[in-house]
């Protein structure tokens, strides 16, 4: 594996190229099985259900029984073209099923079909916003992961050690489930940046919709390859956890490792290349086999099916069918709506939240406001109480005319709050809330007028020192002003009629 | 009326006689089956039937029967056909000449066995093999035949103490023995044209893809093909042209080609037909025999206004390396599914799953299937891959080339099938490498992928070999099928040697 380019002068010159962990740089690089939508396997036409009684959804094909072949699933193949596509990778127009080669009770064939010297995907990278601190130490910085391949294979299935006494049992039925397997540089120097660029990686594969994404059933795993060296050193010698299904889990069984392989070096061991598990219960990765015991595969290019070819116009159909890519809706929403780079990309986390963004900037023209309102008190209030952008109480057109409310000045931004309250509690007419709750700013100049010259006569303390050039008593006076009004004031035309006032 | 019948035994008539005997009605499906069914038993110390069901058989020619009465008989209605035991049948069991597969029965039936039990064929039973096709003398079977405790090889009918050839060995005996019309093979380095040759029969080998090989019990993926092998080039044309078509659902390797009438130039002149002999095939080895019997049918080819070129065939030598790197290293993976865990044998006592491994594949494969899996997963291990199995695919390619080059010159290609006629059972059994030496001729065909043929052009004179039947192979360009067995046809016009009879049978 090679080193990220952007890092390489710094790796040269001795200079650490992402945060320290008590003096070592931390390397991480990914290799992601995500499970493809597909109706049926990649190379029989058993179903790909999740969940069904074991070894009904295994046909002839899947038991590897004699005489059986393999055929290619096309809309696997179009599926990883997508994926392709989505990142920016080369697609090949030709590139080869190889077989991996291992014995083990739930790999029917006693190889694995899969790609070994030629994937169909090559190159490509995630982009996403990694968060570090917090409140005024918060720093967001924009990362890339490049990728080195994406290759289509087939699952195994599974082994069942708990079900039976003294024996195992093999389910067939997740055997020959089309997998995409995603595979990194060794870009990513934090456990946080490791976790940013899966949830990125995630967020990918279900918009274009070549995957459910559902963690739990297995349909995204990850394994993460980590190692860690003083800045300047060459790589070190990487472990490889398995299988991470969680977020959660990813960002604590790195955690984890990273520690145990700065005590080993400190202590004076060497790092073994070794194939870990992480263990949920413990919160520690423990090893499951080490370079000794790596079994050679033996891959060879699979007689039973000719390269996989794919032209061009292949590769334009697929691009054609597909939905505007995350990346490109980011850019057109800087574009269009003027957004900065960050708010584009959160706007971007999934389709939905996309979806509901431009429902709301196009029904209230407001789409700076309705970003805001989005990415903040919406998103706060979804996040407390765990809702996804679908469930929210509040739909886009309500939130969308609430908008307009503020930028037409019929209501305040902090009586928006109290509307938006009123929204997520069930009201629907934005209108008749701020009506019912007589949150309408004053537009009344002349009373506007008399309660600032009464604020300004009782606080005459706070007028000399403002006048002796203290800005935030001028604050002070705003509360009192905006207090006096119950929240109606305009609290820009207070701040100017105060100021003028005060200069006169 | 005279009808072959009225004259002849239904086991003496061809293919094509049978064929037209019983859609006239001069015999009906369920007779000849059980003419033949009888004829196995008869014949059972041949040894070359291993299951036979005649209950099935019978069922399945009634219903031949039913269809020639209804009018909707297909083109091979109520033929009687014997399938290679490589071939999975619902029917009947399925053993590729395998301890490791013995009682198995699939549940689906070989895309092959379809299409001619589409197109009428009547199965009279399953026949031996070398085990999973590894083998060119039908000695490497652990499967005893009908009616016999002990397991042997299958007996050649012009010499019973000789082998028939391998590894479609069952089948070639058969078919020489008039214990079925005609048969299925399968080929990966010479295992139709070898036993044909050595049987004194005609089998043909299509080009790779022409037959699906769905539900042939692989042996080597990239080479493994489907034939017919009968007494004559015009009944393998009629056979061929129910066995092959495209199978794009089932198998991906499977031609694009289009379902071919392959009889239809089977009367073609051969008027300046250009038949390049390979030098190569000439050289040192050849016994006088085959080389006498190979220069008469050249000879004879020359009156029918053939015309030779020579050619050169230079990497001929270099295809027993190659075959015996590709080949092994195909078969090692693909034989990776016999493990005891889904289907056919598990040993009785084991340990840990290893164990389990171990045991049952010591147990399951025979001592030439274990050295072919030695030698596959041993030149597709890492550090050795690039000399051996990258290496060996390179050259490969070159052979191929070396057909192509030599295409520009000619239009089939005539030489010896092997260089000996069939051995004694035993004589080369200790000796596995000259078994493997022995395939010089038709290995380099099998792996440019080209279509070839053996015909039988003669009979060994010398003292020791009197009376055993020689072959000639025929190879022509992909997809090209028709022209050879055009060549063919037309030879077996001019001549008799595919209609002699071993004698007892």
């Amino acid at each position: 594996m090679s080193e990220t380019v952007n890092t390489f002068e710094a790796q040269q010159q001795g200079r650490p190229t992402g945060p320290l962990v008590h003096g070592y740089e931390v390397i991480i690089g990914f290799e992601t099985h995500a499970q493809l939508s597909t109706q049926s396997k990649i190379f029989s036409r058993a179903s790909t259900a999740f969940g069904a009684e074991a070894n009904t959804q295994a046909c002839a094909v899947d038991l590897a029984l004699p005489g059986t072949l393999p055929v290619m699933n096309k809309g696997a193949v179009e599926r990883a073209i997508q994926f392709g596509l989505a990142i920016g990778s080369h697609i090949a127009p030709r590139s080869i099923f190889a077989r991996k080669n291992y014995f083990y009770p739930d790999l029917p064939k006693g190889y694995q079909i899969s790609q070994f010297e030629i994937p169909v995907v090559q190159g490509g990278a995630v982009e996403f916003f990694l968060e570090t601190g917090k409140g005024a130490d918060l720093v967001r910085e924009k990362k890339t992961v490049r990728l080195v391949r994406a290759h289509l294979e087939e699952d195994a299935g599974k082994s069942l050690h708990e079900d039976f006494i003294g024996q195992s049992g093999i389910d067939l039925n997740r055997a020959g489930t089309p997998l995409l397997e995603i595979v990194t540089e060794p870009d990513m120097r934090s456990s946080a940046e490791a976790v940013a660029y899966a949830k990125e990686l995630h967020k990918i594969v279900t918009w274009i919709g070549i995957c459910d994404g559902n963690m739990q059933e297995g349909s995204f795993r990850c394994d993460a390859n980590v190692s860690v060296r003083k800045p300047g050193q060459p790589l070190g010698t990487r472990r490889e956890i398995k299988n991470l299904n969680s977020f959660k889990f990813m960002q604590q069984a790195i955690d984890y490792e990273v520690r145990w392989q700065i005590e080993q070096i400190e202590d004076g061991h060497e790092i073994q290349q070794a194939t870990v598990l992480f263990n949920p219960d413990t919160g520690e990765t423990r090893a499951m086999r080490t370079k000794e015991d790596a079994a050679d595969y033996r891959y060879f290019p699979d007689p039973d099916l000719p390269p996989l070819c794919i032209s061009e116009q292949w590769v334009q159909e697929v691009r054609g069918q597909m939905a505007e890519l995350p990346r490109n809706m980011a850019a057109r929403f800087q574009a269009d709506y003027g957004l900065s780079e960050y708010d584009a990309t959160q706007l971007t986390q999934s389709l939905a939240l996309a979806t509901y963004f431009e429902a709301a900037a196009k029904a209230s023209g407001q789409a700076k406001l309705a970003s805001n309102w989005i990415t903040g008190e919406l998103a706060r209030r979804l996040n407390s109480q765990d809702l996804s952008v679908e469930q929210s109480p509040v739909a886009a057109q309500t939130l969308a005319q609430l908008v307009a409310r503020i930028a037409d000045s019929t209501i305040s931004n902090s009586a928006a709050k109290q509307v938006f309250d009123a929204l997520w509690d069930g009201a629907i007419e934005v209108d008749a809330v701020i009506e019912a709750k007589g949150l309408k700013q004053m537009n009344d100049t002349g009373a506007l007028e008399a309660i600032v010259d009464d604020v300004i006569a009782a606080n005459a303390k706070n007028v000399a020192e403002f006048k002796a050039g203290n800005e935030k008593a001028l604050n002070g006076l705003v509360g009192q002003i905006m207090k006096a009004s119950k929240g109606k004031a305009n609290p820009q035309q207070v701040n100017d009629l105060l100021r003028a006032k005060l200069a006169g | 009326m005279t009808t072959p019948l009225s004259t002849r035994a239904p086991h003496d008539l061809s293919v094509q006689e049978l064929v037209h005997a019983l859609a006239d009605k001069q015999i009906s499906a369920t007779e000849l089956a059980q003419h033949f069914l009888d004829r196995s038993t008869a014949h059972a110390d041949l040894g070359a039937y291993v299951d036979v069901q005649a209950d099935t058989t019978l069922a399945q020619a009634r219903a031949a029967d039913a269809r020639i009465g209804a009018g909707t008989a297909g083109p091979l209605e109520g033929l009687p056909l014997a399938h290679k035991d490589i071939f999975v049948t619902r029917d009947f069991a399925t053993t590729a000449g395998s301890r490791m597969l013995k009682g198995y029965h699939s549940p689906f039936d070989a895309t092959v066995v379809r299409k001619l039990a589409d197109a009428g064929a009547v199965t009279i039973g399953k026949v031996n093999c070398d085990e999973f096709a590894m083998g060119s003398s039908n000695e490497n079977t652990a499967i005893a035949p009908v009616g016999s405790e002990t397991v042997q090889p299958v007996r050649n009918p012009w010499d019973t103490a000789r082998i028939p050839g391998g590894s479609s060995g069952g089948s070639a005996a058969v078919v020489a023995a008039r214990l079925a019309p005609a048969a299925t093979g399968t080929d990966t380095g010479g295992s139709i044209r070898q036993p044909a040759a050595f049987c004194g029969i005609t089998g043909i080998k299509p080009t790779y893809g022409r037959a699906s090989r769905y539900g042939m019990v692989a042996f080597a993926s990239s080479l493994d093909q489907a034939g017919p092998m009968a007494r004559s080039a015009e009944d393998c044309a009629l056979l061929l042209s129910a066995m092959c078509g495209p199978d794009p659902d089932r198998d991906s390797t499977s031609l694009d080609a289009p379902t071919e009438n392959f009889s239809r130039k089977l009367n073609d002149s051969i008027e300046g037909l250009r038949i390049g002999v390979p030098k190569e095939f000439f050289g040192e080895g050849l016994s006088d025999d085959v080389r006498t019997a190979m220069d008469a049918a050249l000879k004879q080819y020359e009156q029918l206004g053939a015309k030779l070129v020579p050619i050169a065939l230079p990497r001929t030598e270099l295809s027993i390396p190659v075959y015996y790197i590709i080949a092994p290293a195909e078969a090692s993976s693909n034989l990776s599914r016999f493990d005891g865990v889904k289907f056919g044998h598990r040993a009785k006592d084991y340990g840990d799953l290893a164990d389990m491994y171990k045991k049952t594949r010591a147990e399951g494969f025979g001592d030439e299937v274990k050295r072919r899996i030695m030698i596959g997963t041993y030149v597709l291990s890492h550090g050795y891959y690039d000399a051996y199995y990258l290496q060996a695919q390179k050259i490969r390619r070159m052979i191929a080339d070396d057909f192509q080059n030599a295409f520009k010159e000619c239009d089939v290609i005539a030489g010896p099938v092997a260089p000996t006629v069939a051995w004694k059972i035993g004589e080369k059994s200790d000796d596995p490498v000259a078994n493997y030496l022995a395939d010089i001729f038709t290995l380099s065909g099998s792996l440019a992928g080209l279509p070839g043929m053996s015909i039988p052009v003669g009979f060994a004179k010398a003292a020791a070999d009197k009376g055993l039947p020689i072959g000639m192979q025929l190879l022509g360009n992909y997809l090209d099928e028709a022209r050879l067995l055009n060549a063919a046809h037309r030879f077996q016009l001019a001549t008799d040697y595919h209609l002699a009879k071993p004698a007892g049978f």
